[in-house]
């Protein structure tokens, strides 16, 4: 396997010309600009056989997306906040249609203030939309989670469109040493985009996007909600064989030195390495640390959650994203539902960090394990939403 | 220009019983339109009347394959397909010899909501021809103004009150806009003219690249007037000059038609329900302003046509 030097961007970049979409349709935007430079240089050179269509915002991005889907080709695009955000309106249509198109995303906070940096406000305010979401903990797992998703989301028992993310910046323009895949391996184990519906087929004209009223339109949602159900296995499959092929096997949670640990952290991308850091520091001194790295956040992982953090005395939940609801952010409410049945159950506690890139260190980690020390040993939470590393 | 009885034994790609509005333009347009290709036809179409009335679940009007996406993006949509056509006519994988593609959009999803899609879609060089069946206000969702809604138009957003007459400004002109992008061919046609538009769509399809076709569709319900006369209004607006009819090809002009007599507006003003205030006392300057400006539009076309203004 090529032992690479790549950045998140140039990594997405790397395993989109590997599978060699026949339509890309993308627009430009801070932190993802690069994967779509970087790819269109490749439409340039040759590289790739793919009809590239430079447009003019990411609305027509995501439309030219759902029309090159619909007619029966393998489409991908890239993009991040503002643009996500523009797409927002057809990516529910993306999914209603059952369209595998696969978006490579750099998470950035929203406008306004207007800034450029990491946070998941972008991915969390597109979650209810129908597209499965994935969050990279570093280039290699968005280089993989990329090649991974053109099998999940083209899965007959799925076939919904998927997105993978990475830090803005911090994964994105950060230089890592990747483990990319052979050329043809790429393209053996995606194998062939297999249409079952398309508007370019003259012998069998079909009307898509038809309007649907009171007396179809929930019998039409329900494929949606059944295909997300599946979902959860077919990432499971996808990322098992995966594993027994190349060696790295991801799941849709990790625990790391989570099996005996009284406390936990629980977080989503790049803040899941500083956080290894911490727990084996911990780990050095006695105190049983450990971290649950959530993954997947759609197909939402709540059995798998709630049986990970079971035996845990305490655990901060840490949201880079606050949904506004004054009930904590999105991973925290979600975890917090899923929790509520059960016996065995940790204390919780969230922890909201990290807005519009604000740097979150192993300090900022050793804070927040010994709060959670606090929180195990006197059963008791001083402040259940905190905003961490916020100005007073 | 195909003879009529050639277009009659053309596939119609729109069945009967679909739920258009007695004496609706739009089913016109797409007809005939649609059955100037020789050519297999892919069609996009914007969120609107035409998508509404042809499409409700479990049924469709459409013979031909049919995508919509959502009101804005029927240019987007279809420069989709046209590129997903490419890369797999490339592959193999698709093997029809040459497909027309055609987006249809009403003057909501044209003139204005969907306006960056078209220019986008059409600048990017896609070979596809987009239609806007252009009725001047929102018609889907109950007559609202739009930049296609001509001065002293009563809309339900613009609507004649007691101290203001229907809508203040002029209508844009979408079709220039659209010569201004360099198409190969940009034309005006009209419901009522049913040889020049199916001329038009015939000369569109034997063109590669972006086309445009802004058909005006008079609209019984939105324009208020007896169903039956259709046609006729769309004639009308085009014997006064209010909507005249041209082509414009690799930015050469070319005027398909030419009043015999130039009438005034007050003859088309006169047939619609949305214009009935204006003949009330205290209107009379509005009415003198539209015929200005439609002179002064007529006698820039005809410049640019190289004609001569008829007496």
């Amino acid at each position: 396997m090529p032992i690479l030097a790549k950045t998140g961007n140039e990594a997405m970049a790397e395993a989109m010309r590997q599978i060699n979409p026949d339509v890309v349709a993308a627009y430009p935007i801070t932190p993802a600009t690069e994967i779509v430079m970087i790819f269109s240089g490749f439409v340039a050179d040759g590289l790739v056989d793919t009809e590239f269509v430079a447009v003019e915002s990411e609305h027509s991005a995501m439309s030219a997306c759902v029309g090159a889907a619909a007619a029966g080709a393998r489409v991908m695009t890239g993009t991040s906040s503002q643009g996500l955000q523009l797409m927002s309106e057809i990516l529910p249509i993306a999914s209603a249609l059952r369209l595998p198109i696969v978006l490579c995303e750099v998470n950035r906070a929203l406008s306004a203030p207007i800034n450029i940096h990491c946070d998941h406000s972008d991915t969390m305010a597109v979650r209810d939309f129908g597209w499965m979401q994935v969050y990279a903990e570093n280039a290699q797992e968005a280089y993989d989670s990329i090649i991974q998703m053109i099998r999940i989301s083209e899965d007959e028992r799925v076939r919904l469109p998927g997105m993978v993310s990475t830090d803005g910046f911090i994964i994105s323009h950060c230089m890592e040493k990747i483990e990319a895949l052979e050329d043809n391996e790429v393209k053996k184990y995606i194998g062939e985009y297999k249409v079952i519906n398309s508007v370019l087929d003259q012998k069998n004209p079909i009307s898509i996007g038809s309007l649907d009223l009171q007396d179809y339109y929930f019998e039409h949602k329900m494929p949606v909600v059944e295909a997300m159900g599946k979902a959860k296995d077919v990432i499971l499959e996808v990322s098992k064989d995966f594993g027994k092929r190349y060696g790295r096997e991801y799941g849709l949670t990790e625990g790391y030195k989570l099996k005996d640990a009284e406390i936990a952290l629980v977080a989503m991308g790049s803040t899941c390495g500083t956080t290894r850091a911490v727990v084996d520091e911990l780990r050095e001194r006695g105190v049983k640390a450990g971290l649950l790295k959530v993954r997947v956040f759609r197909p939402f992982p709540a059995e798998e959650i709630v049986q990970a953090l079971s035996k845990v005395k305490a655990a901060a939940i840490t949201d880079r994203s606050d949904g506004f609801s004054n009930q904590g952010g999105q991973l925290f409410t979600e975890i917090r539902s899923a929790m509520y049945e059960q016996k065995a159950k940790p204390i919780l506690s969230n922890y909201i960090y990290g807005l519009g890139g604000r740097e979150i260190s192993l300090e900022d980690i050793r804070k927040i394990f010994d709060e959670q020390k606090e929180v195990a040993d006197s059963g008791k939470v001083k402040q259940l939403i905190r905003h961490f590393g916020v100005r007073e | 220009m195909p003879a009529l009885k050639d277009l009659a034994t053309r596939k119609d790609p729109l069945t009967g019983g679909h739920r258009a509005c007695s004496g609706c333009g739009a089913p016109i347009i797409v007809r005939q339109v649609l059955m100037a290709s020789k050519d297999p036809v892919v069609v996009t179409c914007a969120t609107g009347c035409l998508e509404v009335v042809t499409t409700i679940f479990p049924y469709t009007a459409w013979t031909v394959p049919f995508l919509h996406n959502a009101f804005e993006n029927s240019a987007a949509t279809c420069s989709g397909i046209e590129a997903a056509y490419k890369a797999l006519k490339k592959k193999g994988k698709v093997k029809t010899e040459h497909v027309n593609f055609v987006a249809f959009g009403g003057d909501g999803g044209t003139y204005d909501i969907g306006l960056q899609s078209l220019s986008g879609a059409v600048e990017r060089g896609h070979d596809f021809l987009y239609v806007c069946y252009n009725n001047e206000a929102y018609m889907n969702t109950g007559i609202q103004r739009s930049s296609a809604t001509p001065k002293g138009a009563s809309t339900t957003t613009a609507p004649a009150g007691k101290v203001i007459p229907g809508k203040v400004q002029f209508q844009k002109n979408l079709t220039e806009i659209m010569v201004a992008h360099d198409l190969p061919y940009v034309a005006q046609s009209a419901v009522g003219f049913w040889r020049d538009l199916t001329a038009k769509a015939e000369k569109a399809f034997s063109i590669r690249g972006p086309k445009f076709i802004n058909a005006l569709q008079p609209c019984r319900l939105g324009w208020g007037y007896d169903p039956s006369l259709t046609p006729e209004l769309g004639r009308l607006a085009a014997e006064t000059c209010i909507w005249p009819l041209y082509e414009v090809e690799n930015g050469k002009y070319k005027l398909t038609y030419k009043p015999k007599e130039k009438k005034p507006v007050t003859e088309f003003i006169k047939t619609q329900d949305r214009f009935r205030h204006l003949s009330r006392p205290g209107n009379e300057a509005v009415v003198e302003e539209i015929q200005k400006e439609v002179d002064r539009r007529w006698q820039a076309l005809l410049e640019r046509c190289g004609e001569k203004a008829p007496q």
